[in-house]
């Protein structure tokens, strides 16, 4: 439409801002990056070391990955910046229609 | 592209149609075919109505009742409630947001054309060799074994017009996140407006399962597949679950937009704003959220056990604190206000104390241990259409009032609606009241014959009287209709005279890029807030400008056309006959070759220039 101004994707503005913000987002990147590896090589010691029980393996294994979707979503997709409020609604509440669904399913249909 | 106040011949406007793009447009033919389907519907209706009349009757055979009462049930949800929310949504939310279309134009085409050929699949049925008749819900322990193609009908012709409804749920999302007019925050939106966006997440979540549903139905059906077959390992309940966590959140999805549309009406001829905005608002996601956690109360008598309908229970006991919340605002509204009772008013005030009913019989139903006793009788029948023709087609028949001036330009005749809205009220509650004592006596439901001597002759034979007085306050309707477009008498903005919201502030109807300017809202019911300070019309947001403009198409029909065509080869291909391949092969070619078309072609759309837009005597002053 010709009647909208945009600016924002102009990279000279606030050029040192940006730089700023763009390091510190890399840093965020490289720690949750580092971290993600961390727990994949948890989750392989935790299944190779013999003596755990099965009942610690997997939920720990679900919980690490659990916590790596929230890494990529958050910051490798950027869902932790501004105006993905709606993004996210969307997502979980599509997300917890799906559960409710599995969860009637393990519990009342295949008995 | 100056040439559009052009006068047109008959073919130059049904190409015109074809191919149009323009929501308010589309709006209009979503409410000639679903009008189309609600006579078709209604028809079989009257004929479940006639059958039922007398005791013992042969008016129609026990195989052709099972057809017209499943036909029934599939046409008015999917074919006839479903396009006329769709008619009024199209037409009106892009005009109350402030919106020039909806996000993706052609999108909205094809989602009509899908629904349109879905719906003309399903009815073509009745002259294949028979309809599907294994009742709406089609449960597969009974449909897997319906012999004929009637089955195969539903399910492939439910696929296709599913398509569209996800489409047009999608596009209505990303219209109401995306293009709200300046000042229109998501607290200023209109009630209508609210319960679309509702609405539209409804679908977004509700049809995927029923398409999941469709498609290993149709394997069983078609492929020989057994996900229902108890013998051959399958579990015929999940069907019935799959069905219901699209079905029940269904009924939101057509019950909210009338909702939305009675807050509109109770706010204008109570020229008052709306009691309690934001708990109507809160209420609304609310029963949207708490729609996807009670499917399982339909299915009370499965079997799931004590645990499961006692947890389904509660939960769908809960929805009648924020449904309950609604009404009170309703009422609130009218308390204190200067109430004009008009048509589109008449329905509003009529749909509170009926939809109560069905509310409460909803309670009633939702207790489990109880709902052992109503189950399959016709106390549901009565429950539900007290919600569904209490609520959503009083809804929709004060939408199509009240928007009427809007999208036509034309005022429906008061008195000729006053009759409809009492002959439609009065043969409404006279078919369904009754039938809440014939369950409770122990009249089951989806019988198409009764005994004599069993107490139901009276209750049944008031019940039928009553739907012929309901056929009645239809045919007045048709009848204003068609004498208020010959008389074609133009009415101005807001011919209500107490519009509040951005629609009744352009042309009634509004010109093709509906605002010149985009306006700036500066508060809940933004003509109203003009207006309270002495203005005519709406402050321009931004400077008049270029408008750019989706080009028509006609590529939506055949992408529609050609899944058509493929439907029909993919049903008789089980038959082993030769011919259904080279169907089937066409049919994809044409959707895929128009996609491809779709894709390579560039349409870049065009703009309406400035200098056009300034011919006016405004000098586009006016948003």
């Amino acid at each position: 439409m010709a009647n909208e101004q945009s600016n924002s994707a102009n990279p000279n503005v606030d050029l040192k801002y940006r730089r700023k913000k763009n390091a510190e987002e890399m840093k965020h990147q490289v720690i949750t990056f580092v971290l993600m590896i961390f727990f994949t090589l948890l989750s392989f010691a935790a299944v190779g070391i013999e003596g755990f029980s099965h009942w610690f393996i997997k939920p720990v294994i679900l919980l690490l990955a659990v916590i790596q979707v929230i890494f990529q979503l958050y910051y490798f997709m950027h869902m932790k910046h501004k105006g993905h409020g709606t993004i996210a609604l969307f997502l979980f509440s599509g997300l917890a229609v799906g559960l409710i669904t599995v969860l009637v399913f393990t519990t009342i249909v295949w008995l | 592209m100056s040439t559009y106040a052009n006068k047109k011949g008959f073919g130059a406007t049904i190409w015109d149609y074809l191919t149009t793009v323009d929501h308010k447009k589309i709006a209009i033919l979503y409410l000639i075919s679903g009008g189309l389907f609600f006579v078709i519907g209604g028809l079989e209706a009257m004929f479940i109505r006639i059958q039922l009349a007398i005791p013992n009757n042969d008016f129609v055979s026990a195989g052709f009742y099972n057809e017209i009462l499943t036909m029934h049930g599939t046409t008015m949800i999917f074919l006839a409630a479903m396009p006329l929310v769709f008619a009024v949504m199209n037409a009106v939310v892009p005009l109350q947001i402030g919106a020039r279309d909806v996000a993706f134009p052609f999108l909205n085409s094809l989602g009509f054309w899908l629904f349109f050929f879905g719906g003309v699949f399903l009815n073509l049925s009745w002259f294949l060799g028979g309809a599907p008749d294994a009742g709406w819900t089609s449960y597969a322990s009974l449909s897997l074994h319906s012999a004929g193609h009637g089955i195969d009908f539903y399910v492939l012709g439910l696929q296709l017009s599913g398509f569209g409804t996800l489409m047009a749920g999608i596009n209505f999302l990303v219209t109401i996140i995306n293009m709200r007019t300046p000042g229109m925050t998501y607290m200023r939106m209109p009630l209508f407006t609210w319960s679309t966006f509702v609405v539209s997440a409804l679908i977004l979540f509700a049809f995927p399962p029923l398409t999941v549903g469709l498609v290993l139905m149709m394997f069983d059906r078609m492929f020989g597949a057994n996900f229902f077959d108890v013998a051959a390992g399958g579990n015929t309940i999940i069907w019935e679950h799959l069905f219901w966590i699209f079905g029940h959140p269904e009924v939101y999805i057509l019950i909210l937009p009338a909702f939305g549309i009675f807050s509109e009406i109770f706010a204008t001829f109570s020229r008052k704003r709306l009691f309690g905005y934001s708990s109507m608002v809160f209420a609304t996601v609310l029963i949207g959220f708490l729609g996807f956690m009670v499917w399982a109360h339909h299915m009370f008598t499965t079997g799931l056990g004590p645990i499961a309908n006692a947890i389904f229970a509660v939960a769908t006991m809960a929805i009648a604190v924020p449904t309950g919340i609604k009404i009170f605002n309703w009422i609130f509204t009218m308390w204190g206000g200067s109430v004009k009772f008009t048509v589109p008013m008449l329905y509003a005030v009529a749909f509170i104390p009926t939809f109560t009913m069905g509310g409460v019989t909803g309670i009633m139903l939702a207790s489990a241990p109880a709902d052992y006793q109503y189950h399959d009788s016709y106390f549901v029948v009565a429950h539900f259409h007290y919600v569904i023709v209490g609520g959503v087609v009083l809804g929709l028949l004060a939408g199509i009032n009240f928007y009427w001036p809007k999208m036509f330009g034309t005022m429906l005749s008061e008195k000729l609606g006053q009759i409809t809205f009492w002959t439609f009220l009065i043969g409404f509650h006279l078919t369904f009241f009754i039938q809440h004592f014939l369950g409770l006596m122990g009249m089951p439901r989806r019988v198409f014959t009764f005994l004599d001597n069993q107490g139901f002759n009276a209750g049944n034979m008031i019940s039928t009287v009553g739907a012929f007085l309901m056929a009645f306050g239809v045919l007045v309707m048709v009848i204003n209709i068609i004498i208020t477009s010959v008389k074609n008498e133009k009415v101005g903005n807001d011919p209500w005279g107490d519009g509040r919201t951005l629609e009744w502030a352009i042309a009634s109807p509004p010109p093709f890029y509906n605002f010149k300017q985009l306006p700036l809202v500066r508060g809940l019911d933004p003509y109203w807030v003009e207006k309270m300070e002495g203005k005519k019309e709406m402050t321009p947001a931004e400077p008049l400008g270029d408008i750019h403009m989706p080009n028509s198409s006609i590529l939506p029909v055949t992408i529609a056309l050609g899944l058509f065509v493929a439907a029909f080869g993919a049903l008789y291909h089980m038959d082993d006959k030769s011919w259904t391949l080279p169907i089937i092969i066409v049919g994809l070619l044409i959707t895929f070759g128009s996609m491809l078309i779709r894709s390579v072609k560039d349409d870049h759309g065009f703009h309406i220039h400035k200098e056009e837009l300034m011919d006016d005597k405004d000098k586009g002053g006016k948003a």
